[in-house]
């Protein structure tokens, strides 16, 4: 009995052991690390990073916490819960050492111990710890990673980790003393997007003694600077659709009540502020009454607001704009107090601070491109836009109210003689427009500020955007819009965004002086009375 | 048959400069501006029942500089049926230019005690930038007043009117001009002092601004400027210009069937109100003590609007009285009730388009009092 429990009791320490003997660090390197010498010990600590060790982790860790002691001897230990544990092994120590006293630790050392830490997580078995340790040592100089990057990317499967590793060990063999290392480097780095690697290349390049890797690196950093541009208009593009479609959404609703009625609603922002205030409103009774669903109120927001800003339309046009017809400057100064008065209405009632306004969990984060990330909340405006769009193309060309609407827009004695009730319709229409401003409205309380004074910011531009596109037809308005939106954000990067204000300003009457009557004008219509 | 004799012409009664009793109230109002007020101000000493409170003067001197603001929308509004919601920025504009000449008064009593105005200093400038030059001179300044907005109304009425922009695409067209506007003289390297503008001034013409003596003369210039401008409207109305003017307001159509080009009228009448505007922010800024950027927001610009048509536009002392009633109205309510003022203001452009339409002049019914 005691035979075999002694026999078992063996070949458990043998297996023990064997597993020991894996984690077990060499005795040598440890020793080196207790040395009184910084330069010893970063030799150390590459050593150990070099050997790509799992135990190394451990050890370097506890190092990094401040718990590596040394015995008069010279013998590194760890100290850790009353227990005192070899270095190289991580076994207790029995009986303890007497003596021992800290580990010393310099800024060099510490920002060495950092890089070693951050590079031996590499090996990890989680890939998210795997993909942070890349990322963490994607800007390090420390050449005795290498081997190591190495290790990791023979065994590494995940593409993106895999990517970022190779662009680190490039970046590194950029100093190899073999040519033909460089020239891989230089070719590997040719292959990414980022701007860093360029200005590394430029440096390597004023350097460089090979002719070959010199006309390598010229290659990459022309390839790098062709990505990054393309990258750049990318993003410009995108941004200049974002903002295009929101000055879409704004000025559909506007071109509508211009193009059928001759008036320009000064408080169409302000239909648009209470879209916005119906959305925060849906919002805070889902947090009250339907948590489960919250992610979900932005959808039910949608009608919410339509209906609210449409009813407020209608409100508007029956009690005064309706008396106004034929006197457009006036309607311009009553539309205009109006939108004062709204204004201090909602103060009033909600306050004059902004109110918050969440993005839907599904709403929040966004498409990674390289060097550029497209939100998603962007991203759905703009394909809530062409939603819109598409709504007010179906409403307009294919059903009663749209085929009177155009009528009245076209000829309205005409169409009133042939029985169309032109009162009735001007009241649709407004409340339409009023609608898709508060529609408007949804999509901007998912990306500004919602405040009392919100519309203001966006009706100039958007007046703009009738004003160039013309009346009376959709393309007007989604040209002008879109091309408004990308000509801005082509011009801000050059010359501010103030002064792109000015310069598309100019450009707008400048434009008009050709085309008075906008992008697309209706034909055959009498232009003035 | 024989052709219709057009020999004949129409000859349109002569109506008087100004009535009997325009003259005596034009006459009343010099009197009180010119040397009632004043007296009572700088003679009266302090504590006295019959003293003028410096507010009380330099509230009155406001409201004419937006008297004259309101005559010159009139003319461009009222009687040439162009709705300008850009008048903001010539008057604003006429006010920094004037605004740099008493920025260089300050001289070196400045928080930093340098030639260059406090903002610069701030802003680690060395030197003055090239449209600072010769600002210390008032004589230039003054020519800056008028130069500067006419030559911003000349271009861009010229090209607006060229391309026979008119109507609301005007009036939006002039906003957004006030809105880049307002964006630019908000930067701080515009050279204008961003967002605070210009203000701490010491002295104008050397005499210190606060005394009651140049508040006096400032007011009383500011009363002859408004006498002025109602001369001069006056008799542009009754001029032949002024019946083309309100030609182009009733039907531009015809009278371009008629052989007339409206382009040089326009445009000289838009000058015009804009160097008046010009004349009257450069006035506004001496006796307010401050021009920022917030005068050229897009809702000034239509404020002026609205005192034109509350007092009655198309009629001579519709303006002045409309530009007296709604900036009354203003002090008072921003002093009582600050947070009902917009609702005022709201409801006051909505019932005065609705009920007024052709403001309390026309309602009271002063028939007498409205030309042509």
């Amino acid at each position: 009995m005691r035979l075999k429990a002694a026999l078992f009791s063996v070949v458990l320490m043998a297996v023990l052991h064997s597993t020991n003997a894996a984690a077990a660090l060499d005795a040598q390197t440890i020793a080196k690390l207790g040395a009184e010498d910084a330069g010893a010990k970063v030799e150390a600590i590459n050593a150990l990073v070099a050997s790509g060790d799992e135990a190394a982790l451990g050890l370097l860790q506890a190092v990094q916490a401040g718990q590596a002691s040394v015995t008069p001897a010279g013998r590194v230990v760890i100290v850790k819960d009353d227990q005192v544990l070899d270095a190289a092994t991580m076994a207790p120590i029995i009986p303890p050492p007497e003596q021992f006293e800290d580990l010393v630790i310099n800024n060099r050392l510490r920002s060495t111990l950092d890089a070693a830490v951050g590079a031996l997580k590499l090996l990890s078995p989680d890939r998210a710890t795997r993909l942070a340790s890349a990322q963490a040592i994607e800007s390090t100089s420390q050449a005795a990673v290498l081997p190591l990057i190495e290790k990791a990317l023979a065994k590494e499967t995940d593409p993106a980790i895999k990517n970022s590793l190779e662009q680190t060990r490039a970046s590194l063999n950029l100093k190899s003393a073999d040519p033909a290392v460089r020239l891989a480097a230089v070719q590997t780095l040719g292959e990414t997007n980022q701007a860093r690697f360029k200005t590394v290349l430029q440096a390597l390049l004023e350097k460089e003694p090979d002719e070959k890797v010199r006309a390598a690196a010229q290659g990459s950093i022309e390839a790098i600077q062709s990505r990054l541009v393309l990258s750049d208009y990318i993003g410009r593009l995108f941004t200049g659709l974002s903002l295009g479609s929101i000055l879409l959404l704004v000025a559909l609703g506007l071109a509508i009540t211009y193009g059928l009625l001759g008036v320009i609603n000064m408080a169409h922002g302000e239909m648009l502020m209470i879209g916005a205030y119906a959305t925060y409103v849906t919002q805070q009774l889902f947090k009250s009454y339907a948590a489960a669903w919250f992610d979900w109120y932005l959808v039910a927001a949608i009608p919410v607001a339509f209906v609210v800003s449409g009813l407020v339309g209608v409100a508007l046009e029956r009690s005064v704009i309706r008396w106004l017809y034929g006197r457009p400057l006036e309607t311009l100064l009553a539309t205009w107090g109006i939108s004062l008065f709204l204004i201090q209405l909602v103060r009033q009632i909600f306050g004059a601070q902004n109110v918050e306004v969440a993005n839907p969990s599904w709403m929040s984060g966004g498409i990674a491109l390289p060097n550029l990330v497209l939100p998603y909340n962007r991203i759905v405006i703009i394909g809530f836009s062409m939603f819109v769009l598409l709504l007010m193309w179906v409403i307009l060309n294919r059903t009663r109210l749209g085929l009177f609407v155009r009528g009245v827009t076209q000829n309205r004695t005409m169409a009133s003689c042939v029985g169309v009730p032109t009162t009735r319709i001007d009241l649709l229409a407004f409340g339409l427009g009023s609608g898709i401003a508060g529609l408007a409205g949804v999509a901007l309380s998912q990306i500004g500020n919602v405040g009392p004074d919100m519309g203001q910011g966006y009706i100039i531009d958007s007046f703009m955007v009738v004003v160039s596109g013309g009346v009376g037809q959709l393309a007007g308005t989604v040209y002008a819009a879109l091309g408004l939106g990308v000509l801005s954000k082509f011009l801000e990067p050059h010359i501010g965004a103030v002064l792109t204000k000015i310069l598309v300003l100019v450009l707008i009457i400048a434009f008009i002086q050709k085309r008075p009557q906008g992008l697309f004008a209706l034909k055959g219509r009498a232009v003035e009375a | 048959m024989k052709p219709e004799d057009f020999s004949v012409r129409y000859v349109p009664v002569v109506e008087p400069f100004f009535t009997r009793n325009g003259w005596i109230a034009l006459s009343a109002f010099a009197l009180v501006t010119l040397v009632l007020l004043p007296g009572l101000y700088v003679f009266v000493p302090e504590g006295n029942a019959l003293h003028v409170s410096a507010y009380t003067v330099t509230l009155g001197g406001k409201i004419m500089c937006y008297a004259i603001v309101a005559m010159a929308m009139n003319l461009i509004w009222g009687y040439t049926g162009i709705l300008s919601l850009g008048h903001g920025v010539f008057f604003a504009l006429g006010g920094y230019a004037f605004g740099m000449y008493l920025m260089r008064q300050i001289g070196r009593e400045g928080q930093y005690q340098s030639d260059l105005p406090d903002f610069m200093v701030f802003l680690d400038w060395k030197k003055f930038p090239w449209y600072w030059t010769n600002s210390d001179s008032f004589l230039w300044c003054a020519a800056l007043v008028i130069l500067v907005p006419a030559l911003l109304a000349l271009v861009f009425g010229f090209f607006a009117f060229r391309s026979r922009i008119k109507g609301v695409y005007f009036s939006i067209i002039t906003q957004a001009m006030t809105f880049a506007f307002m964006l630019l003289f908000f930067r701080n390297d515009t050279g204008f002092g961003g967002n605070n503008g210009f203000t701490d001034f010491k002295r104008v013409l050397g005499f210190p601004i606060t005394a009651p003596a140049t508040r006096a003369a400032i007011f009383g210039i500011t009363a002859l400027a408004l006498i002025g401008t109602i001369f001069l409207a006056r008799y542009l109305i009754r001029s032949k210009v002024g019946r083309v003017l309100t030609a182009i307001r009733d039907s531009e159509s015809r009278l371009m069937f008629s052989g007339y080009n409206p382009l040089g009228y326009k445009l000289f009448i838009w000058t015009l109100s804009a160097i008046l505007c010009g004349i009257a922010g450069a006035l506004y800024v001496p006796q307010v003590g401050i021009i920022n950027p917030s005068e050229m927001s897009p809702a000034n610009s239509i404020e002026i609007a609205v005192w034109v048509a509350v007092g009655g536009r198309g009629t001579l002392i519709g303006p002045l009285l409309g530009a007296g009633v709604v900036n009354g109205a203003k002090s008072f309510f921003t002093q009582a009730f600050p947070e009902y003022w917009l609702f005022f203001l709201g409801l006051l452009f909505i019932l005065v388009t609705l009920f007024l339409p052709k403001g309390i002049v026309g309602a009271v019914g002063l028939a007498k009092w409205r030309s042509t």
